[in-house]
Protein backbone atom coordinates (compact mmCIF):
# COMPACT_ATOMS: atom_id res chain seq x y z
CA UNK A 1 0.00 0.00 0.00
CA UNK A 2 1.48 3.90 -0.73
CA UNK A 3 1.13 6.50 1.70
CA UNK A 4 1.62 9.74 0.62
CA UNK A 5 3.37 10.12 3.84
CA UNK A 6 5.01 8.38 6.64
CA UNK A 7 3.94 11.41 8.98
CA UNK A 8 0.48 10.87 8.28
CA UNK A 9 -1.63 8.77 11.21
CA UNK A 10 -4.93 9.01 8.86
CA UNK A 11 -5.78 8.55 5.96
CA UNK A 12 -8.85 8.80 3.79
CA UNK A 13 -9.71 7.81 0.39
CA UNK A 14 -12.95 8.61 -1.56
CA UNK A 15 -14.84 8.25 2.24
CA UNK A 16 -18.46 8.97 1.87
CA UNK A 17 -20.99 8.93 4.77
CA UNK A 18 -25.39 8.55 4.56
CA UNK A 19 -27.35 9.82 7.20
CA UNK A 20 -31.19 8.22 6.41
CA UNK A 21 -31.18 9.40 2.78
CA UNK A 22 -28.36 12.73 3.23
CA UNK A 23 -25.43 12.76 2.20
CA UNK A 24 -23.46 14.20 5.28
CA UNK A 25 -19.56 13.33 3.85
CA UNK A 26 -18.83 12.95 -0.18
CA UNK A 27 -15.76 12.32 -1.52
CA UNK A 28 -13.36 12.94 1.42
CA UNK A 29 -9.70 12.36 0.34
CA UNK A 30 -7.51 13.56 3.72
CA UNK A 31 -4.38 13.21 5.32
CA UNK A 32 -3.92 13.79 8.79
CA UNK A 33 -0.18 14.20 10.36
CA UNK A 34 1.56 12.87 13.65
CA UNK A 35 2.46 15.49 16.00
CA UNK A 36 0.03 18.27 14.93
CA UNK A 37 -2.83 19.78 16.07
CA UNK A 38 -5.57 19.94 12.82
CA UNK A 39 -8.54 22.11 12.74
CA UNK A 40 -11.67 21.06 11.17
CA UNK A 41 -13.56 24.29 10.13
CA UNK A 42 -16.81 25.07 8.29
CA UNK A 43 -20.45 26.29 8.27
CA UNK A 44 -22.98 24.25 10.48
CA UNK A 45 -23.73 21.05 8.36
CA UNK A 46 -20.48 20.61 6.63
CA UNK A 47 -20.04 17.41 7.70
CA UNK A 48 -17.14 17.73 10.30
CA UNK A 49 -18.84 16.12 13.32
CA UNK A 50 -19.51 12.89 10.88
CA UNK A 51 -15.89 12.95 9.63
CA UNK A 52 -14.71 13.09 13.53
CA UNK A 53 -16.45 10.52 14.79
CA UNK A 54 -15.26 8.62 11.47
CA UNK A 55 -11.81 8.35 13.08
CA UNK A 56 -12.39 6.56 16.39
CA UNK A 57 -15.37 4.60 14.35
CA UNK A 58 -17.81 6.18 16.79
CA UNK A 59 -19.18 5.46 12.82
CA UNK A 60 -18.15 3.35 9.97
CA UNK A 61 -18.17 5.19 6.27
CA UNK A 62 -20.90 3.87 3.81
CA UNK A 63 -18.12 3.98 1.08
CA UNK A 64 -14.06 4.46 1.33
CA UNK A 65 -11.32 3.66 3.18
CA UNK A 66 -9.82 4.77 6.50
CA UNK A 67 -6.38 3.52 7.31
CA UNK A 68 -4.69 4.27 10.73
CA UNK A 69 -1.01 4.06 10.80
CA UNK A 70 -1.31 2.42 7.01
CA UNK A 71 -3.68 -0.08 8.45
CA UNK A 72 -7.70 -0.18 7.67
CA UNK A 73 -9.09 1.24 10.46
CA UNK A 74 -11.62 -1.69 10.47
CA UNK A 75 -8.55 -4.34 10.91
CA UNK A 76 -7.74 -2.95 14.12
CA UNK A 77 -9.93 -4.29 17.38
CA UNK A 78 -11.70 -1.25 17.92
CA UNK A 79 -12.10 -1.35 21.68
CA UNK A 80 -7.88 -1.17 21.09
CA UNK A 81 -8.38 1.82 18.07
CA UNK A 82 -10.76 3.94 20.93
CA UNK A 83 -7.57 3.51 24.00
CA UNK A 84 -4.96 4.90 21.35
CA UNK A 85 -7.76 7.50 19.47
CA UNK A 86 -9.32 9.25 22.39
CA UNK A 87 -12.74 11.38 21.83
CA UNK A 88 -13.70 14.41 23.79
CA UNK A 89 -17.79 15.28 22.51
CA UNK A 90 -18.98 18.51 22.38
CA UNK A 91 -21.09 18.48 25.27
CA UNK A 92 -18.94 16.93 28.42
CA UNK A 93 -20.80 13.53 30.21
CA UNK A 94 -20.02 12.94 33.49
CA UNK A 95 -19.81 9.59 35.00
CA UNK A 96 -21.09 9.06 38.58
CA UNK A 97 -18.95 10.11 41.64
CA UNK A 98 -16.43 12.42 42.06
CA UNK A 99 -13.54 13.41 39.70
CA UNK A 100 -11.06 10.97 40.22
CA UNK A 101 -13.43 8.49 40.09
CA UNK A 102 -14.02 9.60 36.31
CA UNK A 103 -10.38 8.64 35.91
CA UNK A 104 -10.27 5.62 37.64
CA UNK A 105 -13.59 4.29 35.33
CA UNK A 106 -11.29 5.22 32.26
CA UNK A 107 -8.37 3.52 33.83
CA UNK A 108 -10.44 0.21 34.14
CA UNK A 109 -12.04 0.79 30.46
CA UNK A 110 -8.81 0.74 29.50
CA UNK A 111 -7.58 -2.20 31.09
CA UNK A 112 -5.32 -0.85 33.47
CA UNK A 113 -4.38 -1.38 37.10
CA UNK A 114 -6.59 1.37 39.29
CA UNK A 115 -4.67 0.01 42.81
CA UNK A 116 -2.09 3.13 43.37
CA UNK A 117 -3.07 5.39 40.15
CA UNK A 118 -3.21 8.34 42.52
CA UNK A 119 0.32 9.74 41.27
CA UNK A 120 -1.03 9.18 37.65
CA UNK A 121 -4.69 10.85 38.06
CA UNK A 122 -2.70 13.70 39.92
CA UNK A 123 -0.29 14.18 37.55
CA UNK A 124 -3.28 13.68 34.31
CA UNK A 125 -5.23 16.72 36.36
CA UNK A 126 -2.11 18.70 36.15
CA UNK A 127 -2.06 18.26 32.52
CA UNK A 128 -5.59 19.20 31.63
CA UNK A 129 -4.75 22.06 33.98
CA UNK A 130 -7.36 21.05 36.79
CA UNK A 131 -6.89 22.64 40.16
CA UNK A 132 -6.32 20.44 42.81
CA UNK A 133 -9.35 21.13 45.04
CA UNK A 134 -11.37 19.61 42.40
CA UNK A 135 -10.56 16.31 42.64
CA UNK A 136 -12.41 14.95 45.66
CA UNK A 137 -15.86 17.15 43.83
CA UNK A 138 -18.65 15.57 42.83
CA UNK A 139 -18.22 15.32 38.89
CA UNK A 140 -22.10 16.44 38.56
CA UNK A 141 -21.41 19.73 40.43
CA UNK A 142 -18.48 21.16 38.24
CA UNK A 143 -18.61 24.61 35.60
CA UNK A 144 -19.21 23.19 31.82
CA UNK A 145 -15.96 24.43 31.20
CA UNK A 146 -14.37 21.74 34.15
CA UNK A 147 -16.13 19.03 33.23
CA UNK A 148 -15.21 19.88 29.70
CA UNK A 149 -11.33 19.54 31.33
CA UNK A 150 -12.41 16.37 32.94
CA UNK A 151 -13.66 14.69 29.97
CA UNK A 152 -10.17 15.74 28.23
CA UNK A 153 -8.38 14.72 31.50
CA UNK A 154 -10.08 10.96 31.24
CA UNK A 155 -9.83 10.38 27.43
CA UNK A 156 -5.48 10.81 28.51
CA UNK A 157 -5.70 7.61 31.06
CA UNK A 158 -5.53 5.62 28.25
CA UNK A 159 -2.70 7.71 26.85
CA UNK A 160 -3.93 7.71 23.66
CA UNK A 161 -1.71 8.94 20.83
CA UNK A 162 -4.84 10.89 18.91
CA UNK A 163 -7.28 13.29 20.91
CA UNK A 164 -10.54 14.04 18.57
CA UNK A 165 -12.43 16.36 20.45
CA UNK A 166 -15.68 17.76 18.84
CA UNK A 167 -16.29 21.53 19.58
CA UNK A 168 -14.64 21.15 22.80
CA UNK A 169 -15.28 24.51 23.75
CA UNK A 170 -18.77 25.45 22.09
CA UNK A 171 -20.32 25.95 25.53
CA UNK A 172 -17.70 28.11 27.49
CA UNK A 173 -17.68 31.70 27.43
CA UNK A 174 -14.41 32.90 25.36
CA UNK A 175 -12.48 33.47 28.65
CA UNK A 176 -12.66 29.71 29.13
CA UNK A 177 -12.75 28.59 25.34
CA UNK A 178 -9.35 30.57 25.22
CA UNK A 179 -7.51 28.89 28.50
CA UNK A 180 -8.68 25.53 27.50
CA UNK A 181 -7.47 25.73 23.91
CA UNK A 182 -3.68 27.17 25.38
CA UNK A 183 -4.36 23.63 27.20
CA UNK A 184 -4.88 21.55 24.49
CA UNK A 185 -1.95 23.47 22.71
CA UNK A 186 0.36 22.89 25.66
CA UNK A 187 -0.63 19.15 25.81
CA UNK A 188 0.11 18.02 22.25
CA UNK A 189 3.49 19.37 22.68
CA UNK A 190 3.95 18.14 25.98
CA UNK A 191 2.85 14.78 24.80
CA UNK A 192 3.04 14.20 21.26
CA UNK A 193 -0.31 14.02 20.90
CA UNK A 194 -2.23 14.04 17.43
CA UNK A 195 -5.01 16.65 17.82
CA UNK A 196 -7.90 17.09 15.43
CA UNK A 197 -10.76 19.45 16.78
CA UNK A 198 -13.77 20.40 15.69
CA UNK A 199 -14.11 24.15 16.06
CA UNK A 200 -16.73 26.62 15.04
CA UNK A 201 -14.75 29.27 16.41
CA UNK A 202 -12.28 30.43 13.53
CA UNK A 203 -9.73 32.77 15.67
CA UNK A 204 -9.45 28.99 17.86
CA UNK A 205 -8.58 27.70 14.68
CA UNK A 206 -6.58 30.03 13.81
CA UNK A 207 -4.36 30.69 17.04
CA UNK A 208 -4.54 26.88 18.21
CA UNK A 209 -3.85 24.72 14.72
CA UNK A 210 -1.07 23.72 12.47
CA UNK A 211 -3.40 23.01 9.80
CA UNK A 212 -6.86 24.00 9.24
CA UNK A 213 -9.27 21.90 6.77
CA UNK A 214 -12.31 24.10 5.90
CA UNK A 215 -15.24 21.60 4.58
CA UNK A 216 -18.57 23.27 3.51
CA UNK A 217 -21.50 20.33 1.95
CA UNK A 218 -19.97 17.58 2.85
CA UNK A 219 -16.85 18.05 0.83
CA UNK A 220 -13.30 19.20 2.17
CA UNK A 221 -13.03 23.25 0.10
CA UNK A 222 -9.14 23.93 1.24
CA UNK A 223 -7.23 22.19 3.08
CA UNK A 224 -2.88 23.21 4.38
CA UNK A 225 -0.61 24.99 6.90
CA UNK A 226 -3.19 27.50 9.18
CA UNK A 227 -0.91 30.40 8.44
CA UNK A 228 -2.05 29.42 4.66
CA UNK A 229 -5.67 28.90 5.08
CA UNK A 230 -6.06 32.26 6.96
CA UNK A 231 -3.65 34.37 5.17
CA UNK A 232 -3.35 32.97 1.54
CA UNK A 233 -6.00 30.78 0.08
CA UNK A 234 -6.98 32.10 -3.27
CA UNK A 235 -10.37 30.04 -3.35
CA UNK A 236 -13.01 32.67 -3.40
CA UNK A 237 -15.50 30.69 -1.31
CA UNK A 238 -12.93 29.59 1.62
CA UNK A 239 -12.14 33.65 1.48
CA UNK A 240 -15.74 34.29 2.28
CA UNK A 241 -16.62 31.45 4.68
CA UNK A 242 -13.27 32.48 6.63
CA UNK A 243 -14.57 36.42 6.28
CA UNK A 244 -17.95 35.80 7.78
CA UNK A 245 -16.30 34.85 11.17
CA UNK A 246 -18.51 32.09 11.95
CA UNK B 1 -56.08 -13.09 69.61
CA UNK B 2 -56.19 -16.98 69.95
CA UNK B 3 -60.49 -16.62 69.51
CA UNK B 4 -59.50 -14.65 66.37
CA UNK B 5 -57.50 -17.58 65.08
CA UNK B 6 -59.63 -19.80 65.67
CA UNK B 7 -62.60 -18.03 64.08
CA UNK B 8 -60.33 -18.08 60.46
CA UNK B 9 -58.42 -21.15 60.84
CA UNK B 10 -62.52 -22.18 60.58
CA UNK B 11 -63.32 -23.65 57.54
CA UNK B 12 -64.65 -22.33 55.14
CA UNK B 13 -68.69 -20.98 55.03
CA UNK B 14 -71.18 -22.29 52.93
CA UNK B 15 -70.61 -20.64 49.24
CA UNK B 16 -73.93 -18.38 48.06
CA UNK B 17 -73.79 -19.43 44.57
CA UNK B 18 -74.08 -16.65 41.36
CA UNK B 19 -77.54 -17.67 39.32
CA UNK B 20 -77.85 -16.62 36.12
CA UNK B 21 -80.38 -14.37 37.14
CA UNK B 22 -78.25 -12.89 39.53
CA UNK B 23 -75.54 -12.02 36.68
CA UNK B 24 -78.19 -10.40 34.95
CA UNK B 25 -78.43 -8.09 37.53
CA UNK B 26 -74.74 -7.30 38.01
CA UNK B 27 -75.81 -6.02 34.65
CA UNK B 28 -76.98 -2.88 36.64
CA UNK B 29 -73.58 -2.33 37.92
CA UNK B 30 -72.02 -1.73 34.38
CA UNK B 31 -75.22 0.59 33.21
CA UNK B 32 -74.06 2.85 36.13
CA UNK B 33 -70.67 3.30 34.56
CA UNK B 34 -72.92 3.85 30.75
CA UNK B 35 -74.84 6.38 32.95
CA UNK B 36 -71.58 8.26 34.06
CA UNK B 37 -70.12 7.77 30.55
CA UNK B 38 -72.88 9.65 28.81
CA UNK B 39 -73.71 12.22 31.62
CA UNK B 40 -70.04 13.50 31.12
CA UNK B 41 -69.74 13.31 27.52
CA UNK B 42 -66.52 10.75 27.43
CA UNK B 43 -67.64 8.67 24.57
CA UNK B 44 -67.48 5.58 26.27
CA UNK B 45 -70.78 3.97 26.44
CA UNK B 46 -70.07 1.73 22.88
CA UNK B 47 -66.98 0.59 24.78
CA UNK B 48 -68.54 -0.72 27.81
CA UNK B 49 -71.52 -2.12 26.41
CA UNK B 50 -68.67 -4.15 23.97
CA UNK B 51 -66.55 -4.58 27.15
CA UNK B 52 -69.25 -5.88 29.17
CA UNK B 53 -70.60 -8.30 25.99
CA UNK B 54 -66.81 -9.79 25.78
CA UNK B 55 -66.59 -10.55 29.61
CA UNK B 56 -69.23 -12.37 29.49
CA UNK B 57 -68.83 -14.15 26.51
CA UNK B 58 -65.43 -14.53 27.16
CA UNK B 59 -65.39 -15.32 30.80
CA UNK B 60 -68.17 -17.87 30.52
CA UNK B 61 -66.16 -19.67 27.43
CA UNK B 62 -63.18 -20.17 29.78
CA UNK B 63 -65.23 -21.35 32.78
CA UNK B 64 -66.54 -23.82 29.94
CA UNK B 65 -63.15 -24.40 28.41
CA UNK B 66 -61.67 -24.85 31.77
CA UNK B 67 -64.72 -27.84 32.58
CA UNK B 68 -63.46 -29.76 29.79
CA UNK B 69 -59.46 -29.14 30.42
CA UNK B 70 -59.98 -30.48 34.01
CA UNK B 71 -62.62 -33.67 32.97
CA UNK B 72 -60.25 -34.84 30.12
CA UNK B 73 -56.90 -33.91 31.75
CA UNK B 74 -54.54 -34.95 29.45
CA UNK B 75 -50.73 -33.38 30.08
CA UNK B 76 -50.46 -32.36 26.43
CA UNK B 77 -53.35 -30.10 26.14
CA UNK B 78 -52.80 -28.61 29.26
CA UNK B 79 -49.46 -27.88 28.04
CA UNK B 80 -50.98 -26.82 24.89
CA UNK B 81 -52.97 -24.10 26.47
CA UNK B 82 -49.71 -22.69 29.02
CA UNK B 83 -47.93 -22.35 25.60
CA UNK B 84 -51.09 -20.53 24.10
CA UNK B 85 -51.55 -18.41 27.56
CA UNK B 86 -47.59 -17.30 26.67
CA UNK B 87 -47.67 -16.70 22.91
CA UNK B 88 -50.96 -13.97 24.17
CA UNK B 89 -48.36 -12.73 26.72
CA UNK B 90 -45.61 -12.26 24.83
CA UNK B 91 -47.77 -10.22 22.05
CA UNK B 92 -49.39 -8.30 24.56
CA UNK B 93 -45.61 -7.39 25.99
CA UNK B 94 -44.47 -5.91 22.97
CA UNK B 95 -47.37 -5.24 21.38
CA UNK B 96 -47.16 -1.46 23.06
CA UNK B 97 -44.08 -0.98 22.36
CA UNK B 98 -43.31 2.10 20.27
CA UNK B 99 -39.98 0.29 18.67
CA UNK B 100 -40.02 -3.02 17.64
CA UNK B 101 -36.98 -4.50 16.86
CA UNK B 102 -36.91 -7.79 14.86
CA UNK B 103 -35.26 -9.63 17.50
CA UNK B 104 -37.30 -8.45 20.45
CA UNK B 105 -40.13 -11.01 19.81
CA UNK B 106 -37.86 -13.69 20.34
CA UNK B 107 -35.83 -12.45 22.95
CA UNK B 108 -38.94 -11.24 25.27
CA UNK B 109 -40.69 -14.86 24.03
CA UNK B 110 -37.54 -16.50 25.59
CA UNK B 111 -37.40 -14.66 28.93
CA UNK B 112 -40.88 -15.30 29.93
CA UNK B 113 -40.58 -18.68 28.49
CA UNK B 114 -37.63 -19.33 31.09
CA UNK B 115 -38.75 -17.15 33.66
CA UNK B 116 -42.75 -18.46 33.64
CA UNK B 117 -41.29 -22.13 33.15
CA UNK B 118 -38.58 -22.14 36.40
CA UNK B 119 -41.07 -20.52 38.41
CA UNK B 120 -44.02 -22.48 37.64
CA UNK B 121 -41.44 -25.90 38.07
CA UNK B 122 -40.50 -24.45 41.40
CA UNK B 123 -43.80 -23.81 42.73
CA UNK B 124 -45.71 -26.70 41.72
CA UNK B 125 -42.90 -29.52 42.49
CA UNK B 126 -41.54 -27.74 45.46
CA UNK B 127 -43.66 -25.58 47.07
CA UNK B 128 -47.50 -27.14 46.32
CA UNK B 129 -46.27 -30.36 45.47
CA UNK B 130 -48.68 -30.76 41.98
CA UNK B 131 -49.87 -34.64 41.97
CA UNK B 132 -49.89 -35.37 38.87
CA UNK B 133 -47.74 -32.89 37.83
CA UNK B 134 -49.78 -31.77 34.72
CA UNK B 135 -53.09 -31.36 37.10
CA UNK B 136 -54.82 -28.58 35.13
CA UNK B 137 -56.44 -26.96 37.87
CA UNK B 138 -53.30 -26.06 39.36
CA UNK B 139 -51.29 -25.26 36.44
CA UNK B 140 -53.11 -23.18 34.34
CA UNK B 141 -54.00 -20.53 36.96
CA UNK B 142 -50.63 -20.71 38.52
CA UNK B 143 -49.74 -20.31 35.05
CA UNK B 144 -51.28 -17.40 34.58
CA UNK B 145 -50.80 -15.64 37.41
CA UNK B 146 -47.06 -15.94 36.87
CA UNK B 147 -47.14 -15.14 32.87
CA UNK B 148 -49.50 -11.93 33.63
CA UNK B 149 -46.85 -10.63 36.11
CA UNK B 150 -44.01 -11.79 33.89
CA UNK B 151 -45.37 -9.80 30.66
CA UNK B 152 -46.26 -6.97 32.69
CA UNK B 153 -42.22 -6.70 33.70
CA UNK B 154 -41.32 -7.33 30.43
CA UNK B 155 -43.37 -4.50 28.79
CA UNK B 156 -42.10 -1.94 31.43
CA UNK B 157 -38.42 -3.66 30.90
CA UNK B 158 -37.99 -3.06 27.41
CA UNK B 159 -40.12 0.27 27.56
CA UNK B 160 -37.52 1.82 29.78
CA UNK B 161 -34.47 0.16 27.80
CA UNK B 162 -35.46 1.72 25.46
CA UNK B 163 -35.45 5.15 26.64
CA UNK B 164 -33.06 5.00 28.68
CA UNK B 165 -30.74 4.25 25.54
CA UNK B 166 -32.45 6.97 24.01
CA UNK B 167 -32.04 9.91 26.67
CA UNK B 168 -28.08 8.90 27.50
CA UNK B 169 -27.06 7.46 23.76
CA UNK B 170 -24.25 10.63 24.89
CA UNK B 171 -22.84 8.89 27.79
CA UNK B 172 -22.79 5.26 26.52
CA UNK B 173 -21.36 6.81 23.18
CA UNK B 174 -18.66 8.46 26.42
CA UNK B 175 -18.25 5.02 27.70
CA UNK B 176 -17.42 3.56 23.86
CA UNK B 177 -14.99 5.95 23.16
CA UNK B 178 -12.99 4.92 26.02
CA UNK B 179 -12.71 1.74 25.21
CA UNK B 180 -15.95 0.07 27.09
CA UNK B 181 -17.37 -2.85 25.52
CA UNK B 182 -21.52 -2.64 25.08
CA UNK B 183 -21.91 -4.38 28.75
CA UNK B 184 -19.82 -1.51 30.43
CA UNK B 185 -21.26 0.96 28.08
CA UNK B 186 -25.07 0.00 28.83
CA UNK B 187 -24.64 -0.77 32.58
CA UNK B 188 -26.55 1.74 33.43
CA UNK B 189 -29.38 2.03 31.45
CA UNK B 190 -29.83 -1.89 31.67
CA UNK B 191 -29.91 -1.07 35.87
CA UNK B 192 -32.71 1.37 35.86
CA UNK B 193 -34.07 -0.34 33.18
CA UNK B 194 -34.23 -3.35 35.81
CA UNK B 195 -35.13 -1.00 38.98
CA UNK B 196 -38.24 0.57 36.68
CA UNK B 197 -39.69 -2.97 35.94
CA UNK B 198 -38.76 -4.68 39.61
CA UNK B 199 -39.75 -1.82 41.85
CA UNK B 200 -43.89 -2.36 40.76
CA UNK B 201 -43.31 -5.72 42.64
CA UNK B 202 -41.21 -4.66 45.55
CA UNK B 203 -43.82 -1.94 46.38
CA UNK B 204 -46.66 -5.41 45.76
CA UNK B 205 -45.03 -7.15 48.41
CA UNK B 206 -44.99 -4.16 50.67
CA UNK B 207 -48.40 -3.18 51.04
CA UNK B 208 -50.15 -6.45 50.47
CA UNK B 209 -53.05 -7.02 52.73
CA UNK B 210 -52.87 -3.62 53.45
CA UNK B 211 -53.54 -1.68 50.51
CA UNK B 212 -54.48 -4.05 48.38
CA UNK B 213 -56.07 -7.51 49.11
CA UNK B 214 -55.52 -9.62 46.22
CA UNK B 215 -57.68 -10.94 43.96
CA UNK B 216 -56.68 -13.75 44.04
CA UNK B 217 -57.10 -14.86 47.84
CA UNK B 218 -60.64 -12.70 47.77
CA UNK B 219 -61.89 -15.17 45.60
CA UNK B 220 -60.51 -17.79 47.79
CA UNK B 221 -62.39 -16.42 50.48
CA UNK B 222 -65.50 -16.29 48.56
CA UNK B 223 -65.21 -19.71 47.08
CA UNK B 224 -65.46 -20.98 50.68
CA UNK B 225 -62.05 -21.30 51.46
CA UNK B 226 -60.75 -20.81 54.63
CA UNK B 227 -59.30 -17.18 55.04
CA UNK B 228 -55.59 -19.10 56.43
CA UNK B 229 -55.48 -21.20 53.53
CA UNK B 230 -56.26 -18.48 50.85
CA UNK B 231 -53.73 -16.54 52.55
CA UNK B 232 -50.96 -18.60 52.42
CA UNK B 233 -51.71 -19.09 48.99
CA UNK B 234 -51.34 -16.09 48.32
CA UNK B 235 -47.90 -15.58 49.99
CA UNK B 236 -47.03 -18.23 47.57
CA UNK B 237 -47.89 -16.21 44.64
CA UNK B 238 -46.85 -13.18 45.89
CA UNK B 239 -43.21 -15.02 46.08
CA UNK B 240 -43.57 -16.78 42.48
CA UNK B 241 -44.74 -14.02 40.69
CA UNK B 242 -41.55 -11.27 41.82
CA UNK B 243 -39.13 -14.42 41.07
CA UNK B 244 -41.05 -14.70 37.40
CA UNK B 245 -40.74 -11.04 37.05
CA UNK B 246 -36.90 -10.48 38.42
CA UNK B 247 -36.10 -13.62 36.30
CA UNK B 248 -37.81 -12.75 33.01
CA UNK B 249 -36.79 -8.98 33.27
CA UNK B 250 -32.86 -10.31 34.29
CA UNK B 251 -33.15 -11.89 30.61
CA UNK B 252 -34.86 -9.34 28.39
CA UNK B 253 -32.67 -6.69 29.46
CA UNK B 254 -29.61 -8.45 29.75
CA UNK B 255 -30.11 -10.08 26.05
CA UNK B 256 -31.90 -7.40 24.45
CA UNK B 257 -29.32 -4.32 25.45
CA UNK B 258 -26.51 -6.47 22.64
CA UNK B 259 -29.52 -5.06 20.06
CA UNK B 260 -28.69 -1.36 20.96
CA UNK B 261 -25.05 -2.37 19.23
CA UNK B 262 -23.15 -3.11 15.97
CA UNK B 263 -20.25 -5.93 16.08
CA UNK B 264 -17.84 -2.85 15.99
CA UNK B 265 -19.02 -1.53 19.60
CA UNK B 266 -21.58 1.32 17.50
CA UNK B 267 -24.47 2.41 19.05
CA UNK B 268 -27.61 2.19 16.25
CA UNK B 269 -28.77 3.96 15.08
CA UNK B 270 -26.60 6.77 14.60
CA UNK B 271 -26.52 9.03 17.71
CA UNK B 272 -25.00 12.60 16.67
CA UNK B 273 -27.29 14.81 15.56
CA UNK B 274 -24.35 16.95 14.71
CA UNK B 275 -23.29 17.11 10.85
Amino acid sequence: MEFLSEKSVFELRDVRQVKGTQIVLDGINLEIEKGKITALVGPSGAGKTSLLRLLNRLDDPANGQIFYHSRPIAEYPVQELRLQVGFVFQTPVMFPGIVADNLRTALELAGKPVADSDGLIAETLRLAEIDASLFERDGARLSVGQKQRVNIARALMSAPAVLLMDEPTSALDPETADKLMETVRHLGKEKNITVVMVTHRLSEAKRASDTTIVMESGKIIETGATDFVFGQTTNPRVREFLSSGK
Amino acid sequence: MLLLFQITEAAGAPVNDVSWFDLSLALGLILIAVGISRWQKLGLVKDFIIGAIRTIVQLVLVGYVLVYIFVVDRWYITLAILALMLIVAVKAAIGRQNKVNPQLKWITGSAMLIGSALTLVYVTTLVVTVQPWHNPRYLIPLFGMIVGSAMNGAALAIERLNSEIETRSGEIEAYLALGANYRQASAQPVRQALRASLIPTVNGLMVVGIVTLPGMMTGQILAGSSPLTAVRYQIVVVFMQAAAVAITTAIVTLWYRKTFFTTALQLKPHGSENT
